[in-house]
């Protein structure tokens, strides 16, 4: 099974030099910290910052320089400020090369449930929406089942969905999995994993090629 | 006042005309520039059933969460609130009514309600529960739903430094919502840190024209910091 940093660490590999990403808040935000050396990469974050860099030191906390989730953070050489209509429109228009975010469901059809439960207090979903209505490349990090045992890679979500038909590469604590044709599809397998454990797992149909590499860190 | 000077020496003549029922859209991000001084002068004149277009809604004590405590918002436009334990008390009571609006459209509903633009289509919750009752188009083989924009009676703004014009500087990400926010008021009140004289700002460098701007009121601010994080030193 795949650690937090783990997943974090095959979320990575889908960077390419000279991406602009954005990384949603828990699991998403830790590949920041994996990104490969010798890769320029630039982080989004949607409350209008282009080059987010790390947390500041002591001595550097701005209360006016904030990331989504709401923490003090640092921008790098070469950011850029705006407000959050082109913030949108950047995320909106298709500009961002990776969006990274949980879930709490996907499905075969790329649906994405992530920002509601009913009978619960309801939050919001502040810009998961957007995120996934304007991406094009969109890796969800997620746990392969709940804790006790139920998939979370389904037939049909069942809970209400954040965004239709947008999802195709998903990463779980046991497997690499993409989404096509209305199915699922085992890329990859965490260290120890076995087929059968992810496929005993998964509620959706999913396909299974002859050889499902181990991933290895 | 007079002229092109926008500026105002009290909180009462930089609100005066705000009244019960009335629609404010308030700039910020979480509590990164919020207009503090105008927050508090809501509070202090006790208007009601106030509907506020905000991304969130503050923390308990601070931002837009004393006007909660004091019972004065009847409806809240936002994409994500819930930071504050009231807020969560007066919706499950029923007092308090919320549209959960995706951040991005809800940027845009303000743009284009600052802009003249009645309603736009966008991706963004297409399928999902927000689009539920929304006209649905399809573009290039993909659908949108139908977005009504917003404008307010009122726009409260967090400035960094603005000239007696009204012409406003934001600072880092205490832009945010505020530029858009600025656009969409029917009368557009800014507090700011600092009031300069015209000319002193780059020409080119105005993120809003003074043109939306009516009221100037120069402010202290706390900035409270919602979630300290640093790094150590070495790091």
């Amino acid at each position: 099974m795949l650690t937090r940093e783990q997943i974090a660490m095959r979320v990575a590999r889908e960077m390419r030099d000279g991406y602009y990403v954005n990384l949603g808040i828990g699991i998403p935000t830790l590949v920041a910290n994996y990104i490969p050396k010798g890769m320029q990469v630039m982080l989004q974050s949607e409350n209008g910052l282009l080059g987010m860099g790390p947390f500041p030191t002591e001595e550097e906390v701005d209360a006016d320089m904030i990331n989504a989730g709401k923490q003090t953070v640092t921008a790098i050489t070469g950011a850029s400020i705006f407000d959050s209509a082109q913030s949108f429109a950047m995320i909106r228009g298709g500009h961002v090369d990776l969006t990274v975010l949980g879930a709490f469901e996907v499905d075969v059809m790329g649906n994405i449930a992530s920002w509601m439960v009913p009978g619960k207090l309801v939050k919001g979903m502040g810009g998961a929406m957007d995120l996934v209505a304007g991406a094009e490349n969109i890796v969800v990090t997620m746990t392969h089942a709940s804790k006790t045992g139920e998939s979370k890679l389904l037939p049909k979500c069942t809970l209400p969905l954040t965004g239709a038909g947008c999802i195709k590469k998903v990463v779980t604590d046991l497997a690499y999995v993409e989404i096509r044709d209305g199915k699922f599809w085992l890329i990859e397998r965490a260290p120890g994993v076995s087929v059968d454990e992810i496929v005993k797992l998964t509620a959706g149909e999913m396909v299974v090629p002859e050889v499902v590499p181990e991933m290895s860190f | 006042m007079a002229g092109l000077d926008k500026v105002v020496t009290s909180y009462e003549q930089a609100l005066a005309g705000l009244a019960d029922g009335m629609t404010i859209i308030a700039g910020g991000f979480g509590l990164c520039g919020i207009p503090e001084g105008l927050i508090a002068q809501i509070k202090k004149m006790g208007i009601r059933d106030l509907t506020v277009v905000s991304n969130n809604c503050g923390v308990d004590g601070f931002g837009l969460g004393i006007l909660l405590e004091n019972r004065q918002i009847k409806k809240m436009i936002s994409s994500y609130v819930g930071e504050n334990e009231l807020f969560e008390k007066q919706l499950l009571s029923g007092e308090l009514e919320v549209e959960l609006t995706p951040q991005g459209t809800l940027a845009e509903k303000i743009r284009a309600g600052g802009a003249g633009i009645p309603a736009f289509f966008t991706a963004t919750g297409y399928g999902t529960p927000i689009g539920e009752g929304k006209e649905v188009r399809e573009f290039h083989g993909r659908q949108y739903i139908l977005e009504e924009s917003v404008t307010g009676d009122f726009a409260i703004v967090k400035g960094w430094k603005a000239d007696r014009y009204g012409n406003v500087i934001y600072r880092h990400t205490a832009r945010n919502f505020n530029p858009l926010a600025a656009t969409a008021g029917k009368i557009t009140v800014v507090e700011v840190e600092e009031i300069v004289e015209p000319g002193e700002l780059d020409i080119d460098n105005v993120h809003t024209p003074g043109i939306y701007v009516d009221r100037i009121i120069q402010g202290t601010f706390e900035k409270r910091i919602e979630r300290r994080t640093v790094r150590s030193q070495e790091a």
